[in-house]
């Protein structure tokens, strides 16, 4: 391979957005018929190197070639028409549209300019296409009646009429049953053998040491390293995802484990949780890991009293607790700051004296009318002490920022002093100061004697902030570590249930 | 300077959207009609106007929780016909006739409020259902016919005092109240917050069913009001009285700022939109402009407040 020419070729590539600099200097190359996969932690910047490539963003500098030829890729019509198609986590097609429609969205074979369109030419030109990749389902299907993985081929197909040379392809198996993925991965061998570049980002070790030719591996927007993916191993690529940096950016603080806070027995909830046994202690700081859907987010909800707990003990205190509401729950001393911040922590409409005061409502009033001298004195102190940016407080706070969101949200919490704070993914979608700053407040307020239970999707994240950590699959708790005992390895290994490296290595 | 002006202009029209309204109705009026701008005519619309104003501000507290109020005209009349009833058929005197016809009013409330908050019916369809029974059950008391005999006690509610109507008074008495609880109290703050996400409010400790519940009582005690008030000034408890008031106070309380998705909406607002629908009725009538096209012009006025509403929030909300 090495005496071919590039394909793709990004020279320096740089782009920053307000308060962030998302990809600095990123140099890449890519070969014609190889799959070269991108690695990195959420928010590496891989996504939005891969955005610059198929014209969603343009770079504030560097310089991209294909073939040999600089060009500029202002917008993503342009990109499809220099062949570069990108298949994003979000499928984009039409549900009540045919799947030979989807492939020609915009293009359509019309009888003359301006007429109606030739369906037949269509359906045939759509048939060839899938006929060239292998696909079995029928060009007049709705893509409504397929399944993922089919759609994902179907934007393949897209990508393929379009005579892509390059198709980068965003986390296309997080949706996938294990046999779906083995299918679109010898989609993609082939169309390697046929000369296409792929661009594969993914999160999954095995895969991208399955399928890739080559490997690189973004962190903090800088491209870490690129090596043939046969002269790599998990341990080396993790070690290069993650850097050193890890302590520096989690500030942990030595803390006193104290009494027990909470006990729980054989919790159950409907069907994503099946059988949770653990126990929090005051002043540490547990994390909850597992995939998405594993049953961690209903163990928060349990806890909290958002949904019913169908068997199972908890204990909070040392004294059995029935938890049948989010009210209950408060005047327990447990606090939650959900998943979703937008649907269930905001009232994204009203101000963030409202949002962040709602809690302390009834505490700051007198005959049921509110003291708002009281309120509005609380609300300095908050805005202070957790640094929320913000232009007074009456502005909306669908205004602010995802990071200052948040802390509008944990400044709720705050005002009520919980004794058990359980966070559901805390610094999902904002800035990396504001994650800092968010890991620095867990640490003090674990130091001041609260237990708090952090559920997160990101790896390390749970091992730089943890204390202990928790691990489900499918429902049920199937390991706990300690600080000391963590390693992405052994979490990963008991969230799948698979060994990460079999097969991995040569 | 330039760049700025124009949303800085939009939101303060946005912030008096209603009074805006309020004066483009009015100033055409006053130019029009001589008869307009003169003491008793303005007496004349605060009079009628105050009573649709006492129910908007009802229907504003369910509108903010994201509900509707379909029942008010049934309950204001069953209210109306109760309290007439009471005090000329069982002798029971004026002041305790009253009392017993609100507290009946406050009933059908809480049993709205029961459906909605606890049963989980749509508001839209709960009230629906008690707006029919309601006007039925108005229909069997009165046996279809008006309750007449009022004494003075009743009647005086909708004479003048020092040459102002009382149900003007009644109006800022009520409308000071409402404003309290809306605006200052805790009750008031968690009505804006379960219209702003109903389930971020549950997961921060409020208990939605309580608050709707309580939302649904005060809307009918506004409507049982404005039924007394409209008994005594037509001295007499009219069994199809406060028909398509629900219209109008829900006309009212948009006009003046409420969010039909809930979350947004206020006591003067919904005063500030009862008296745009009143003056437009009155100038029309001066206009002699024919009562059916009134109705045809009082629609479009509503459907042009509403876009122009939503019009201004989305700016709001891209800028």
């Amino acid at each position: 391979m090495a005496d071919q020419t590039y394909r793709l070729e990004l020279k320096n590539i740089t782009k920053s957005f307000p308060g962030v600099l998302a990809v600095q200097d990123v140099t890449l190359s890519a070969y014609p018929g190889e799959i070269l996969a991108l690695a990195g932690e959420n928010g590496a910047g891989k996504s939005t190197l891969m955005n610059i490539l198929s014209g969603a963003f343009t770079a504030d500098a560097g310089m991209i070639l294909l073939d040999g030829q600089e060009v500029k890729i202002s917008s993503p019509r342009r990109a499809q028409e220099l062949g570069i198609a990108m298949i994003h986590q979000e499928l984009a097609l039409i549900p009540q549209m045919t799947v030979a429609q989807n492939i020609f969205l915009g293009r359509e074979p019309l009888f003359a300019a301006g007429t109606l369109v030739n369906t037949k030419i269509m359906q045939t030109e759509a048939q060839r296409i899938l006929n060239q990749l292998g696909l079995d389902f029928a060009v007049t299907a709705l893509i409504s009646d397929l399944s993922i993985a089919q759609r994902q081929m179907v934007e393949i197909a897209k990508a393929i009429s379009i005579k892509s040379r390059v198709i980068i392809l965003d986390e296309p198996t997080s949706a996938l049953t294990e046999r779906e993925s083995g299918k679109l991965f010898g989609l993609m061998r082939s169309l390697r053998e046929q000369g296409v570049t792929l661009i594969y980002i993914s999160h999954r070790m095995e895969e991208i040491f399955d399928l890739s030719d080559r490997l690189a591996v973004m962190r903090d927007g800088q491209l870490v390293g690129v090596a043939a993916t046969k002269e790599l191993n998990v341990n080396s690529v993790v070690q290069m995802m993650v850097g050193r940096e890890l302590k520096e950016f989690f500030p942990k603080a030595e803390t006193q484990r104290g009494e027990v806070a909470l006990e729980v027995h054989h919790l159950r909830s409907g069907t994503h949780l099946k059988d949770a046994t653990f126990t929090l202690f005051k002043g540490e700081i547990v994390g909850l890991a597992g995939l998405v859907g594993s049953g961690r987010t209903e163990i928060a909800r349990v806890l909290f009293g958002a949904d019913q707990n169908e068997g199972g003990e908890i204990r909070v205190a040392g004294a059995v607790a029935h938890i049948h509401s989010p009210q209950e729950a408060i005047r327990l001393g447990i606090g939650l700051v959900t998943e979703d911040r937008k649907a269930q922590g905001l009232f994204l409409g009203q101000s963030v004296r409202s949002n962040a005061s709602v809690s302390l409502f009834e505490r700051l009033s007198r005959f049921g009318f509110l003291l708002y001298g009281q309120i509005d004195q609380w609300m300095r102190g908050a805005i202070q002490q957790l640094n929320i940016r913000t232009a007074n407080l009456e502005q909306r706070v669908g205004s602010l920022s995802g990071g200052n969101q948040q802390k509008v949200v944990i400044a709720r919490w705050l005002a009520l002093n919980p004794k058990i704070l359980i966070l559901d993914e805390p610094t999902r979608g904002i800035d990396v100061s504001s994650k800092a700053e968010i890991y620095n407040l867990m640490s003090e307020l674990a130091a001041k004697g609260m237990a708090i239970l952090m559920i997160s999707s990101e790896l390390p994240e749970i091992l730089g902030v943890s204390d202990r950590i928790l691990v489900m699959r499918e429902g049920r708790l199937m390991a706990e570590f300690s600080r000391a005992e963590a390693t992405q390895d052994r979490i990963m290994q008991a969230a799948t249930g698979q060994l990460l490296n079999a097969g991995g290595n040569s | 300077m330039n760049q700025k002006f124009l949303p800085r202009f939009l939101s303060l029209v946005r912030a008096n959207s209603g009074l805006i309204i309020l004066l483009l109705v009015a100033l055409p009026l006053s130019i029009l009609s001589a008869d307009f701008l003169t003491g008793n005519n303005l007496l004349t619309v605060a009079l009628q106007t105050s009573m649709v104003a006492i129910a908007a501000i009802g229907m504003t507290f369910t509108l903010i929780t994201g509900g509707v109020d379909l029942s008010i005209g049934s309950v204001a009349a069953l209210t109306g016909a109760l309290a007439a009833g009471l005090a000329t058929r069982n002798g029971l005197g004026t002041y305790p006739a009253i009392f017993v016809a609100l507290f009946a009013a406050a009933l059908i409330g809480a049993l709205n409020g029961a459906m909605i908050a606890w049963g989980r019916i749509p508001p839209f369809v709960a009230t629906l259902a008690s707006m029919a029974a309601v006007r039925g059950l108005t229909l069997v008391y009165t046996q279809g016919r008006p309750i007449s005999g009022l004494d003075e006690q009743f009647t005086f509610w909708a004479t003048d005092v020092a040459g102002v109507p009382v149900p003007l008074f009644v109006l800022l008495l009520v409308a000071f109240i409402a404003y309290l609880i809306l605006h200052r109290s805790v009750f008031g703050n968690y009505i804006f917050a379960i219209g702003g996400g109903e389930e971020t409010a549950r997961l921060a400790g409020i208990s939605p069913a309580k608050i709707k519940f309580g939302v649904y009582i005060i809307s009918a005690l506004a409507a049982g009001l404005t039924g007394l008030l409209l008994t005594a000034r037509l001295w007499s408890a009219q069994p199809n009285s406060g028909t398509g008031l629900e219209l109008d106070a829900i006309a009212s309380s948009v006009l003046g700022g409420a969010s039909l998705l809930g979350g947004a909406g206020s006591v003067t607002g919904a005063v500030i939109g009862a008296f745009i629908i009143g003056i437009l009725a009155n100038g029309l009538n001066l206009l002699e402009v024919p009562s059916y096209n009134q109705q045809v012009i009082k629609g479009l006025v509503f459907i042009v407040a509403v876009i122009l509403d939503y019009v201004l929030k989305r700016r709001s909300k891209s800028g």
